[in-house]
């Protein structure tokens, strides 16, 4: 099954409690390489740097931003492809942020 | 003969909804199906089984004519590709044929019952839903049943089980039992949900028939396990607990249905079959030296039912194992029975010098019980001012009828001696 990974922080300053190199998650992308699960994945600039776009009758209406304003932000993504959901909270539970931030394990629509 | 035949479907129900369920789901994958199927295989045997005979192994007859049922109507239905990839999946069959009534080679496996129980105490599950998914597809329990004894509305309940049964599919919650490195965790969590089972039918106040079928649709559930889960004695130690509970039941309440409190209870009212029971299952558990939280609720449980009277109760013991239990399970509910065992071992001061730490702490700040227990206390040290002001705080936090009525009795005995 594939599941969107969504990296989170709690607050929006980022991530307040890490020392630098504690959110280094290049061994865990390494890791989940070599395993074969991990599909994609990237780090996201921050909510600032946001445009959301919306169509109403025809006409494109661009605001700045994220689509929802809460204190939580988005850090980055990563596309897993694993067994079920056990695996998929395993191979979240791994990754750096999970001790700082949260980790959001979302499946993907089937059929 | 056909009153006969109807009491064996119905004992076919209570004892093997789950397995028929279970087996269908392992199967098909399909949570619905499987319920579906099952009802409809229940439905055959009270028209077969007046005319065939109750079948050798009513189990395995139902198991079969269940899952025939499912491979017919994915077969229907496998207009679409990926219900026939579900169709393949299932051996072929003749769905029409009567059910053979042998031994099924998949009983050589681990039960699906198992399975199921771990699937529905998920942790990705929200814990109501994981309650109401136990009771809905390892019991014969009816959605409606189930509302009725969490005081819920129907379609909450009916929400509450289709909410999960999607999650479980769209989510890829597995259906199996955990690997070794998860089985700990998990199964401390499937036998969470089984007393919080017991307890909904439990709890003073909640006396009325469904939740009694829920109690002992939670004690059927923790014998199960414990038969299934041999080298957990946790899950000994859980029905122990239960089967110890359960056997006070009776005398738990008056004619009036007020409380009574252990020391006041008739003990002739308690169940002695299910006292020995729960003792030899807790003697049992305890032999493999892996004490745990139930296996010492057990024991003191053990500890009560042991005693003749309220006097002849060896609280130091009791006090012992409530040391031990706060050390395995720290919490202030268990830190508060601590403080009644070590007031009835050593006396009212030591007791409330305990109660009065906790109520200083405030974690239990609300729980009616902190005050009543302050307040018996007081009433022991002949301080009936201040008992009488703790019985008033205890009796504006108690949430049942049944609690306030026993409450207020206290209060007038303290304020009019």
């Amino acid at each position: 099954m594939k599941y969107l990974l969504l990296i989170c922080s709690e607050t929006a300053d980022g991530f307040p409690d890490a020392a630098p190199g504690d959110l280094d998650a290049e061994p865990w992308v390494e890791e989940m390489t070599r395993r074969g699960v991990r599909l994609d994945g990237n780090r996201t600039r921050p909510a600032e740097d946001a445009t959301t776009v919306r169509v109403r009758n025809g006409a494109q209406l661009l605001t700045d931003g994220p689509y929802a304003e809460t204190k939580e932000q988005m850090a980055g993504f990563d596309i897993i492809d694993c067994a079920d959901l056990d695996e998929a909270v395993e191979i979240a539970a791994k990754h750096p942020v999970a001790k700082f931030g949260m980790v959001e394990v979302r499946p993907f629509w089937t059929e | 003969m056909r009153d006969a035949v109807k009491e064996a479907v119905a004992t076919a129900w209570s004892q093997e909804w789950g397995r028929v369920v279970a087996a269908v789901i392992r199967q098909t994958g399909d949570w619905d199906l499987a319920e579906e199927c099952a009802q409809d295989a229940f439905e055959r045997a009270l028209e077969r089984w007046p005319r065939d005979g109750v079948p050798r192994r009513p189990g395995a007859w139902l198991t079969t004519t269940a899952r025939n049922r499912a491979l017919d109507r994915l077969r229907r239905a496998a207009n679409e590709s990926v219900k026939l990839r579900e169709a393949a999946r299932l051996a072929p069959g003749q769905p029409d044929a009567a059910p053979p009534d042998e031994v099924l080679p998949d009983e050589v496996l681990p039960d699906d019952r198992l399975r199921l129980i771990f699937t529905c105490c998920h942790p990705a599950l929200p814990l109501p839903a994981q309650v109401a998914l136990t009771l809905r597809t390892l019991t014969g329990l009816s959605t409606a049943e189930i509302a009725r004894a969490f005081l819920v509305a129907e379609g909450t309940m009916a929400q509450r089980l289709t909410r999960a049964k999607n999650k479980i599919g769209n989510a890829g919650i597995p259906f199996r039992v955990p690997p070794p490195e998860l089985l700990p965790e998990r199964t401390t969590a499937v036998l969470a949900v089984l007393y919080l089972l017991f307890n909904a039918g439990y709890a003073p106040g909640a006396a009325g028939p469904d939740q009694r079928r829920v109690t002992a649709e939670a004690i059927r559930l923790a014998r199960l396990l414990a038969e299934l889960l041999p080298g957990e004695p946790e899950a000994a130690g859980l029905l122990a607990l239960m089967l110890l509970h359960d056997a006070r039941y009776a005398a738990r309440t008056d004619a009036a249905g007020d409380l009574v409190p252990l020391e006041a209870q008739d003990r002739s009212r308690w169940d002695r079959r299910g006292i020995a029971e729960g003792t030899a299952v807790l003697e049992a558990a305890l032999t493999a030296r892996r004490p745990g939280p139930y296996q010492v609720q057990a024991a003191i449980a053990a500890c009560h039912t042991q005693a003749a009277d309220a006097a002849d109760t060896d609280w130091p013991q009791i006090a012992l194992l409530y040391g031990e239990l706060a050390r395995m399970a720290p919490g202030p509910v268990v830190e508060l029975n601590r403080a009644v065992a070590v007031a009835m071992a050593e006396g009212p001061r030591a007791g409330l010098a305990l109660a009065d730490a906790l109520a200083e702490a405030g974690e239990l700040s609300g729980y009616h019980l902190l005050p009543a227990t302050r307040a018996d206390l007081l009433r022991r040290l002949d301080r009936p001012g201040e008992a009488e002001s703790a019985y008033r705080e205890a009796l504006s936090l108690a949430p049942t009828e049944a609690e306030r009525r026993y409450l207020a009795r206290r209060l007038a005995e303290v304020s009019h001696p």
